[in-house]
């Protein structure tokens, strides 16, 4: 597979038309599971993990699924192309750098599902869909379990459900995470006393590439901690509300700016928007901090003809792997952000502020 | 005198005063070995096991090792990952609290297998049949049939 082949599109997920799109970028579900009859990758040994890898392949090249799977080996993958794996959220950092030895993934065209092999468990399904659509991505996870299940022996114990290498995971070994945009908290500086309430209840806030990684661009991840003992339509609905509850947050809050400093938002949004299409160097973290400003302003309707879907395509085209897949050449850091500043003024010099 | 584990006859029997405080430990043979305070060949006492038995550290789990991988229980609180799926059971005392205190519940309430679903309906068939329970029995058989057609007919009863 020549994963350039990949960089034209983007995933279904990034293309900002989901329902309540205005707030919630993404919603992603995984589910952890693994093989009866082998250790859990961390103590399997090279030729278990190959044994491991080539039952998957076999199993996701003859199960029934809605959208074919291709399998790719991520052992022998040039760090370039592990990397933007990563930003296109297809695969995890420690599947691309951590982990070692036989592994891969296998994903759909439409980039929505993707079931990564010998990561910290011998499989990760995961679904993603633009927008929040939980209950829509049980449905496609649920289904691609069962079409595996038919294949495979998954270890699955009476007492404590689908068993896993962390505890953390076992049971359901369901993680729903929806990432969020929530600048107008940020701005009004209630962003704070919203996680610390989330907290409480059992939710996790993350950054856009997951386990430590830092917010930037006020994008958060939120995920349900606790996988066992409830039903994974209880977890879901528990996520739901809280997620219903941040929506209702940020909105009062873009309303708040609205009503109270509209000219200064819209200045910010027009600067923002001015730095992103004329500056010859512009590092990573300012360009997702100028992004989300121009975001805001695109779902306030301050800014015409510019797409969400093309401000989400920015977010991750700028990216590093994305860029210097994109220049066709390894850049160094200075010559990044003067590549990362070209493509954005060639991308929005049409579209005009 | 009785083990403190479980309840047969304590053989090893541990004093330690620390600080005007007594602290005693009473265990049966098995228990002992199970804690690792006696060695296999049964000259030598395990002192930091004894130690850390007697400083009330989490005993549970405390010198069990998994019989199918070998992972200790140590070995899994130091990594934070267990080795395979036989330690559920090998460790289930002291995972149990492990899993009150991050889920607070110790057992799955979702999602189960095909293959286990369908091996759940095929023993309640045959133990209605062997009652005599005909009309329950109908309904399972129904359910059964019901489940192979939604399946697709593919592979759910292939071995692992």
């Amino acid at each position: 597979m020549n994963l350039d082949s990949l960089l034209p599109n983007l995933g279904e997920w990034l293309r900002g038309t989901g329902p309540e799109a205005d707030v919630v970028v993404s919603t992603r579900l995984r589910l952890a599971r693994n093989l009866a009859g082998f250790p859990f990758t961390g103590r399997a040994t090279a030729a278990q993990k190959s044994e491991v890898e080539t039952k998957v392949r076999e199993a996701v090249g003859r199960a029934e699924l809605a959208h074919p799977a291709k399998y790719l080996s991520v052992a022998g993958l040039p760090a370039l192309d592990k990397q933007f794996l990563v930003e296109r959220q297809l695969i995890s950092r420690e599947l691309a750098s951590v982990l070692d030895g036989p592994r891969g993934v296998a994903f759909d065209d439409r980039e929505t599902v993707s079931i990564m092999v010998n990561e910290e468990d011998h499989l990760r399904l995961q679904v993603m869909r633009s927008g929040l659509a939980l209950e829509d991505a049980w449905a496609e996870i649920d289904s691609v379990d069962d079409a595996l299940e038919a294949r495979i022996g998954y270890a699955f114990h009476d007492q404590f459900g689908y068993l896993t290498a962390c505890p953390t995971n076992v049971g359901t070994g369901m993680r729903a995470s929806v990432l969020l945009h929530l600048p107008a908290l940020g701005i009004t500086k209630q962003i704070e006393k919203v996680f610390k309430a989330l907290q409480k209840i059992n939710l996790v806030v993350r950054g856009l590439y997951g386990e430590g990684s830092r917010a930037s661009g006020d994008l958060y991840q939120i995920s349900n901690q606790v996988t066992l003992g409830r039903s994974e339509h209880r977890l879901l609905t528990e996520i739901r509300e809280v997620i219903g509850m941040i929506l209702q947050y940020e909105r009062q809050a873009r309303q708040v700016l609205m009503r109270e400093r509209r000219q200064v938002e819209a200045d910010r949004v027009a600067r923002a928007l001015g730095t992103l299409s004329s500056a010859t160097m512009i590092t990573a973290e300012e360009t997702m901090e100028l992004l989300s400003a121009v975001r805001l302003g695109v779902h306030l309707n301050m800014l015409d003809d510019l797409p969400a879907r093309t401000v989400n395509e920015l977010f991750i085209h700028t990216q590093a792997a994305h860029l210097q897949k994109l220049m066709g050449a390894p850049l160094d850091g200075e010559e990044r952000n003067a590549a990362r500043a070209k493509y954005l003024r060639g991308k929005l010099k049409d579209l005009g502020g | 005198m009785k083990c403190q584990r479980c309840d047969n006859p304590a053989t090893v029997h541990v004093v330690q005063t620390v600080g005007g405080k007594k602290r005693e430990v009473r265990l049966c043979d098995g228990c002992a070995k199970a804690a690792d305070l006696l060695p296999a060949a049964g000259t030598e006492l395990n002192l930091p096991a004894l130690v850390g038995l007697l400083m009330g550290l989490p005993t549970a789990g405390a010198g069990l090792a998994c019989p199918d991988c070998g992972l200790t229980f140590a070995e899994f609180r130091a990594e934070g990952r267990l080795g395979c799926a036989t330690e559920y059971d090998a460790f289930r005392p002291a995972l149990e609290p492990i899993l009150e205190r991050v889920h607070r519940a110790t057992r799955h309430g979702g999602k189960r297998p095909r293959r286990v679903r369908r091996a759940e309906l095929r023993a309640a068939l045959t133990a209605a049949v062997a009652a005599e329970r005909y009309e329950e029995a109908a309904k399972l058989r129904d359910g059964l049939r019901a489940d192979a057609l939604s399946d697709g007919g593919g592979g759910a009863d292939e071995p692992g």
